[in-house]
């Protein structure tokens, strides 16, 4: 059981310097991610939803409003809320399976079952033969792999994703939401984590998500929400997509006028 | 081939004496290996840089508390500013008459020219660790402690690697002119005691000693950065 609730939540950043004013990065921000759901947030670049991720994950503190995780406030980072970050974050001087065994080693899993944890999670991502290699000999969508395995391998209650993809080229893109949506659609529904994506593409919120969360502009309020319910896996030519997107891409392009 | 035609050809029997043939060179060489007394020269120098080196890496416990507190280095900051721009020779008339003529001086020359270098990049290195690192590191349930030596400590370690190599070098330096005027043995020693008595040859065979054996520490560093940090290669080069 893992419902995260977000509940009136506002972000401001103090004032840099003396003619800077403080920043209102998110503005009485409310929703619910259902447990076991896919939940992504939605926005322009400076919209606040990586800083309410950094919140969700607990590495920084609302100014007001509450999150909680099945009813219990979130306080300090913890692995009950691992964290997949856009530029990987691998430690450089680890292997890939160091690597992902680093937070069990954190919660002082014993070696033997630690090894056990550690080749399951390889395997889910698709890592075997690459066990003994170092971040820096691996191509950024395998960086990304080590860096989901490392976040699922401590069995978090929520799975935060910051962009995970953005860095990567296009046809790694693809292929990593591609193989995303795999996992997803072959997962029991009541096995999955509750899980949670910053993007900016509206393809990536739609192949993935059973709830998007649209957020405006500057300061970050939810705009709408949307409940996904096409089958997966998902094809970007179902016409159910493609109204979707339509959908979307109206609404985000409104923010936009308003803001020009 | 300069050198060999100009000190052979060009200068007469006088002035050769300031600059003798590489060929007189190899023969002082040879002498004062075999009359053991370069060995004796350039482990005493050794054992100095080492020891001192050993002393100057409390830099690194104290520059990662610097790094990482900001209370820390806002204590210790303006001691270090203060002394750190004097250079390590200054020190030099003080020390002697501290700790006399001996290792002792030596070596409190020699750590105040590695000590610097170690800390200044420790510091660096601290303050350079990827802030993400850190964050997934926390979110994965690792405390402060495992923090600080999991992933802070890793993470400056190629930083810390080159103040080293720089401390090393600065203290090999130091030592020198440490030795020049304030010891009985060592290689700063055995030159200034051969200039004495114009033992020019005996001058650059110890010159020569210094450069390579300074060659050598940046080398073994080297190697042993490539042997353990293989993830880190760009600090090996």
């Amino acid at each position: 059981m893992s419902t995260v609730r977000i509940d009136k939540v506002s972000k401001v950043f103090p004032a840099q310097g003396v003619a800077d004013e403080p920043v209102l990065a998110l503005d009485e921000v409310t929703f619910e991610v259902a447990d076991h759901e896919f939940c992504s947030l939605l926005g322009h670049s400076g919209c606040g939803k990586t800083t309410l991720l950094m919140l969700l994950a607990g590495f920084e503190q609302p100014t007001a409003g509450a999150i909680e995780v099945d009813g219990k406030p979130v306080g300090a980072p913890a692995w009950q809320r691992t964290v997949v970050f856009q530029d990987y974050a691998l430690f450089p001087w680890m292997t890939v399976e160091e690597n992902i065994a680093f937070g069990l080693e954190m919660k002082d899993v014993p070696a033997a079952s630690r090894r056990e944890v550690v080749a399951r999670n390889v395997a889910l991502v698709g890592l075997r033969g690459f066990e003994r290699r170092y971040p820096r000999q691996l191509s950024g969508g395998m960086k990304q792999r080590v860096s989901i395995a490392r976040a699922l391998a401590v069995d978090p209650e929520v799975l935060l994703m910051d962009e995970p993809f953005a860095a990567l080229d296009a046809q790694n893109r693809a292929r990593m939401q591609e193989e995303m949506g795999r996992i997803l659609a072959s997962a029991d529904p009541l096995e999955r984590k509750t899980m949670v994506l910053v993007t900016h593409s509206i393809e990536e919120a739609l192949l993935l998500s059973d709830h998007i969360v649209v957020l405006t502009r500057r300061p970050g309020r939810v705009k709408e929400e949307i409940r996904v319910d096409l089958p997966r896996p998902r094809s970007e030519d179902d016409p159910g997509f493609v109204a979707l997107k339509r959908r979307i891409r109206d609404l985000i392009h409104d923010e936009y006028e308003i803001e020009a | 081939m300069a050198w060999y035609l100009g000190s052979t050809y060009l200068l007469d029997r006088s002035t050769r004496a300031l600059l003798p043939p590489p060929q007189d060179i190899v023969v002082a060489a040879w002498e004062l290996a075999k009359s053991g007394d370069l060995w004796r020269h350039l482990r005493d120098s050794i054992k100095r840089e080492l020891v001192a080196f050993l002393w100057a890496t409390s830099a690194i416990p104290l520059g990662i508390a610097m790094g990482w507190w900001r209370a820390v280095d806002e204590q210790v900051d303006p001691i270090v500013e203060f002394l750190r721009p004097v250079p390590p020779l200054a020190w030099i008339p003080l020390s002697i008459l501290w700790f006399g003529v001996g290792d002792t001086q030596n070596q409190f020359i020699i750590f105040l020219g590695c000590f610097f270098p170690i800390l200044l990049n420790t510091i660096a290195g601290v303050r350079g660790v990827e802030p993400n690192l850190v964050r997934a590191a926390r979110c994965l349930g690792a405390g402060e402690r495992r923090i600080l030596w999991r992933v802070v400590l890793r993470a400056a370690l190629p930083q810390i690697v080159t103040g080293v190599r720089v401390g090393l070098g600065v203290g090999w330096m130091a030592l020198v002119a440490a030795e020049l005027v304030g010891a009985n043995s060592g290689l700063g020693f055995l030159i200034n005691d051969a200039r004495t008595v114009l033992r020019t040859d005996y001058v650059i065979v110890g010159m020569a000693t210094i450069g390579i054996v300074g060659l050598a520490i940046d080398r073994a560093i080297r190697a042993l950065v490539a042997r353990f940090m293989p993830w880190s290669l760009p600090a090996a080069r």
